[in-house]
């Protein structure tokens, strides 16, 4: 019986999968042909075969929209399992890099770098343009792994709701602060600020996604090995202990995972939300466990499909104007959100 | 001798203090050992020290001649398991996927099980009585339940030494028999060492192989018949309402306890 039901969850895991890929290139071939501009689908599918015979297409396709797409699964698969790993770890199913406050850190980080260097003068200004990679990167990854750390600390003493209030409330701190440091150095204008008071995935380049693949794909590696130790994390640290776990290493395992998930996401799309909160639910939903590792694949696939579909809303022939990509996120997420604290027995008996 | 404590001091670096003075001894495969106490005498900080999973004071406690503090997290896991009276909550786990959970210390890095671990696992759910619990959602269970699943995750764990703390809190009393008399065999049928502790001294008078008594923090050890003549068990339980009546081996309300109740029920 044991085995049957093993092979019959695996077998749905596949075909999960399989709808979560097929549906992501749907997704993907729609934001490619629709937009201001309306490309056929044959059209989009020339740019492939011969990218010199339409260069309007061309330009649009590979300039706008493919990196658009391609930063967007990226991203939503780097915060999908970066809230899986959260929510291990804090033992709180409201748990993400977003609601405990990490991707403020993020924000804080790179506003102070770009302020720095716009009260340092031009030629710092010229050179954080030409290593904007790994200077809004590494500013990023310094601001979250200190918010981390912080909220680590936090967590000991105080609540899941409360956790969850705090991290918000430092959401807006930090939002209020870039404003006023965007107010004061907007010399520096241009790239460097685009998205920051929304999360986009439209100000990415090829060359941008160089600089945020690389940590996001040592994230998955930590996310991966990390998967066994914080499913025995789920009977108490007592338990995961007597089991083997060395606690102590994977907590700082996880964080670092988390840290390089969501730092180059945060540096280059903002602070996206939601994604990463309401994606593991889905995952445990589909994968019918709670267990660490087959939700990884799942709140990979989960997080870039969202991501996508929500930024292919956002870039609808519109009149006039965009809309933002967390006023899509927060419609979708918000409502989710409620459902779970409302509904959810994990929600239950908890301080 | 498999299990041998050798002056060791469990207690805490602070203001507790020692709790259970040196103790040196030695257990052999197959020994039952009922742990006994009064409440907040120190049993579960002993029993911590012992599993590895708080450091000792001074002293130490060597598992076939190895410091258990000098093994890896994961030999110790495969050498000890626990199981505490912590109330587990884990929401999405099937009580199958905490039994198999017991397989973690000899799984890859990915945790998946063999078909041996399967098979150990079905026995250890056996055993302890939980095949119809494991298919259910571990949530969905009562604290007995539960209790029921910890065991054999614990079983499951195939380590030479369990340590099961308070375990029987959660149960009624045939329960109670049940799961004492199932890990008995176990350690006797398997050659594992079990240690327990309980407030259920009657019911370990009559079941352990060995009794460890902590009072005042001191450990007393040996069998029930020696603790009984030697007064032990009356001096570390004894008080004006209860006392232990060693020819009976049960526990009685005192002569002053009586009078007493007498007279507050009478109306003054």
């Amino acid at each position: 019986m044991n085995q049957s039901a093993t092979l019959l969850s695996s077998r749905s895991g596949v075909a999960a999968i399989a709808v979560f890929v097929l549906a992501i290139a749907a997704v993907s071939l729609f934001t490619l042909s629709y937009g201001q501009v309306v490309l056929g689908l044959d059209r989009v599918l020339e740019v492939f075969y011969s990218p010199t015979s339409d260069p309007v297409a061309t330009q649009i396709i590979q300039d706008l929209r493919l990196p658009r797409v391609v930063t967007g699964l990226i991203a939503g698969a780097a915060l999908g399992v970066s809230g899986v790993l959260m929510q291990a770890l804090f033992r709180n199913p409201m748990a993400d890099a977003w609601s405990l406050g990490l991707l403020a850190g993020g924000q804080l980080g790179v506003a102070l770098i770009v302020t720095a260097a716009a009260f340092a003068g031009p030629a710092a200004i010229s050179f954080l343009t030409a290593f904007q990679g790994v200077g809004l990167t590494s500013g990023a990854l310094i601001g979250v792994a200190v918010f981390a750390a912080m909220m680590v600390t936090l967590s000991r003493r105080v609540g899941t709701i409360t956790l969850l209030v705090v991290g918000l409330m430092l959401g807006f701190t930090v939002q209020g602060l870039v404003s006023i440091v965007t107010h004061f150095a907007n010399r520096v204008g241009g790239r460097v600020y685009s998205g920051w008071n929304d999360g986009t995935f439209a100000s990415t380049t090829f060359d941008d996604l160089t600089f945020m693949l690389p940590p996001i794909v040592l994230g998955l590696v930590l996310a991966v090995a990390s998967a066994k130790g914080l499913s025995s994390l789920m009977l108490g640290e007592a338990y995961a202990r007597s089991l083997g776990t060395n606690v102590q290493r994977l907590r700082w395992q996880t964080l670092a995972a988390v840290v390089l998930l969501v730092a180059p996401v945060t540096a280059y799309c903002g602070p996206v939300t939601f994604i990463g909160l309401i994606v593991p639910h889905f995952a445990r939903a589909i994968a019918r466990t709670s267990l660490i590792l087959p939700l990884i694949p799942l709140a990979a696939l989960a997080g870039g499909l969202l991501a996508i579909a929500a930024d292919a809303v956002v870039h609808l022939p519109w009149e006039q104007h965009f809309l933002h990509l967390n006023t899509i996120l927060a419609i979708i997420g918000a409502p989710v959100v409620i459902a779970l604290l409302l509904f959810s027995p994990m929600m239950k008996g908890r301080p | 001798m498999i299990l041998e404590l050798k002056a060791l001091t469990s207690g805490y670096h602070g203001n507790r203090g020692v709790v259970v003075d040196p103790v040196s001894l030695a257990l052999q495969a197959g020994d039952f050992v009922c742990v006994i106490g009064r409440n907040g005498a120190g049993k579960s900080t002993l029993m911590r020290t012992i599993s590895g999973l708080q450091p000792a004071i001074s002293g130490t406690a060597l598992l076939g001649g190895i410091p258990i503090p000098d093994m890896s997290a994961q030999e110790r896991a495969q050498a000890i398991s626990v199981v505490t009276t912590d109330r587990v909550s884990s929401p999405g786990l099937l009580a199958r996927d905490v039994i198999e959970l017991g397989r973690q210390p000899y799984t890859s890095w990915r945790g998946k099980l063999t078909s041996e671990d399967r098979d150990i696992v079905r026995k250890a759910t056996h055993q302890a009585g939980a095949d119809e619990l494991s298919p259910k959602p571990f949530d969905s269970l009562s604290d007995g339940e539960r209790q029921r699943v910890m065991i054999a995750r614990a079983l499951a764990q195939t380590s030479r030494v369990m340590v099961l703390d308070e375990i029987t809190a959660f149960l009624d009393l045939p329960g109670r028999v049940e799961v004492m008399a199932l890990l008995r065999r176990h350690a006797i049928n398997s050659g594992k060492i079990v240690l327990l502790s309980s407030h259920d001294l009657e019911l370990s008078l009559e079941l352990a192989g060995q009794l460890w008594v902590v009072h005042d923090g001191r450990l007393s050890f040996g069998d029930s018949n020696d603790l009984i003549s030697n007064g032990v068990i009356e001096r570390a339980f004894d008080n004006e309402d209860v006392c232990f009546d060693p020819t009976r081996r049960r526990f009685a309300m005192t002569q002053g306890f009586r009078t007493a109740s007498a007279s507050e029920a009478t109306p003054g």
